[in-house]
């Protein structure tokens, strides 16, 4: 005995009563019986969808300011930061005239995420330092070929309708609390 | 069955003509639970001898490790032990930190302690519930892993994942407990004796199933020490040694917890041993949440260390410091020392150990991970040789050999 902490918590010795199978058998199957009458953990998932919690790490997003201007400044932080290096992008100018699409003078002209090699640990949206690329409590939707598992920015950055833009307040809240 | 391919070899021995038959079990079988191979030499239903094959799924994590700062490792290190991911990323927190030197919070040690127990809870009830359905009672596996479901739901709710979590971060955890996710603690806490219990009495004086597993794959005490075995299947062979104990990390020398023990290392031995450190763990995490109830400190989840962890999205936004600390971090350009360390961790399934060496470089210069189901598998076919084949099912589930663990 290498501690004065053991406990031997075996004992092999049955009782009479135990040496009996019915007994065992009777009492397993009063427990079983008695789940009939419980609640339903199962949900029928595709009525039925689970709350997922506000920080899931989900389907990416790239964010977009109140004016409606893209947030990605193309820094390749993500890029670098990302361990499976799923994340590739092209850097562009922006150009005069199209300061209402961009909101600085540098933007990604392609950025594509593989969702085939992307493993959700969300350390990309940890080292974004423009509040452009956030994770979702979306799930990635299924395909039948692998090239449609490679999000462009068409599938990544949202909507410019205010209706349609991405919530992310909850998951927001949870960083500024981290940040405080 | 598709997988189980027979060849037969005759063989004369004392004079009589007998014939072996050669077995593939697995790869892929859904018995084992995992890519394991062994082909196993066959007298009849008894196991003449067996020989595993490993590396089905290995992804060369040591070297990949080579090539990657040391926060990108941490998702490496979920995919090992995918039964209790958790305890794999707070082992390899700790190592980084041992070699820089850094100081956690008390609170940082309490809160990691929570999340580790029960991280170890969700392996019992995995391999526990799977030894129930390997000797053929499918039904308290339904109702444990209802449970082990809400322990992945408080994994959700303070890192975002379930299963692969990348929770915590090198200098403390990413973010606090919030509000829900304390309910949820608290909420697994007061209804998962009831269901431990329930599994208990479904099992565990069950004459079937004491029958089953009771001189199952046994293993000596000094078989297992000689093959280093570490964690609950030592302890089932009688050996109390538990890291947490021997070498404390994480404050687990302030914790009151017995070392449960079995007597012959069978297979009864080793659930049994499981099944009552679910116990002591529910009791490790009550003193956490009373030490973390009595600490002043109530926000601290990281330490102050800000060349290694990173800094609050704010300052990163609005201050030069922080982005200047926060692009040298994300890009590894931190100054690690030089030097080596292990560190050990009880894991799951037995002492997890993570070797590192660092030359000063923005990646580790070599990472040895030691891995207790690699062990295992060493002395499986020593186990299983003379015993049924079923019993060789069983014997596998009950060392709780975690595929991803194994070939790493």
């Amino acid at each position: 005995m290498l501690t004065n902490r053991s406990k031997v918590v075996v004992d092999k010795q049955m009782s009479f009563v135990e040496k009996l199978y019915l007994p065992a058998i009777i009492g397993g199957l009063f427990i079983t019986f008695k789940h009939f009458f419980r609640k339903k953990t199962t949900i029928k998932y595709p009525e039925v969808k689970r709350e997922l919690s506000s920080v899931y790490r989900g389907q990416h997003v790239l964010k977009r300011d109140e004016q409606g201007r893209e947030n990605c400044t193309a820094c390749g932080l993500c890029a670098v930061a990302c361990p499976a290096e799923a994340i590739t992008m092209t850097a562009a100018e922006r150009k005069p005239g199209e300061e209402k699409l961009y909101r600085e003078e540098k933007y990604a002209s392609v950025y594509e995420i593989n969702m085939l090699r992307c493993i959700f640990c969300g350390l990309c949206e940890e080292a974004c330092p423009k509040e452009a690329i956030f994770l979702t409590d979306r799930i990635v939707a299924s395909d039948f070929e692998r090239g449609g598992f490679i999000y462009g920015k068409d599938k990544l950055v949202e909507p410019v309708d205010n209706d349609k833009r991405i919530d992310l307040s909850g998951r927001l809240q949870a960083h500024r609390k981290l940040n405080s | 069955m598709a997988t189980e391919k027979i060849r037969k070899n005759t063989v004369v021995e004392e004079g009589v003509e007998k014939q072996y038959t050669t077995l593939n079990l697995g790869p892929t079988h859904p018995a084992t639970h995992g890519i394991f191979q062994n082909i196993l030499k066959m007298d009849g239903e008894i196991i003449i001898s067996a020989e595993p094959t490993i590396g089905y799924i290995h992804r060369a994590f040591e070297k990949l490790a080579e090539r990657r700062p040391f926060y990108q490792i941490t998702p490496i290190t979920d995919r090992m032990n995918y039964c209790s991911s958790p305890i794999n990323n707070m082992g390899w927190h700790m190592t980084v930190e041992k070699l820089l030197g850094l100081e956690m919070p008390k609170r940082v040690d309490y809160m990691r302690v929570i999340i580790m127990e029960l991280a170890r809870i969700s392996d019992h009830i995995v391999c526990n519930s799977v030894i129930g359905v390997d000797s053929g009672a499918l039904t308290g596996f339904v109702y444990m892993f209802q449970e082990r479901e809400k322990i992945y739901e408080i994994y959700e709710e303070i890192c975002g994942a379930r299963l692969t979590t990348n929770i915590g971060r090198i200098g403390g955890f990413e973010r606090d407990f919030n509000e829900k996710a304390w309910a949820k603690i608290h909420k697994f806490l007061k209804e998962f004796p009831d269901v431990l219990k329930e599994f208990e009495n479904l099992l565990v004086r069950n004459r079937i199933f004491m029958d089953r597993t009771i001189d199952c794959g046994p293993i000596t005490a000094e078989d297992a020490l000689s093959y280093s075995f570490t964690g609950p299947n030592l302890r089932a062979a009688g050996v109390d040694y538990d890291v947490r104990v021997m070498n404390p990390y994480s404050s687990y020398e302030e914790f009151d917890f017995m070392i449960p023990v079995g007597t012959q290392g069978d297979t009864y031995d080793r659930f049994m041993v499981r099944q009552q450190e679910m116990w002591e763990s529910l009791s490790i995490i009550h003193q956490a949440i009373d030490k973390l109830n009595k600490l002043e400190d109530k926000t601290t989840f990281h330490a102050d260390v800000p060349e290694f962890y990173l800094p609050p999205k704010d300052e990163v936004y609005n201050t030069m410091e922080g982005l200047i600390w926060h692009f040298k971090i994300i890009m590894g350009e931190t100054d690690i020392p030089k030097g080596e360390v292990y560190h050990c961790v009880e894991g799951g399934n037995g002492e997890l150990g993570f070797y590192l060496v660092s030359d000063g470089g923005r990646t580790p210069y070599r990472l040895h991970l030691r891995r207790p189901c690699f062990i295992y598998y060493q002395a499986y076919p020593e186990m299983i040789k003379g015993s049924f084949l079923s019993d060789a099912i069983l014997t596998m589930s009950s060392m709780n050999v975690i595929a991803g663990e194994l070939d790493a």
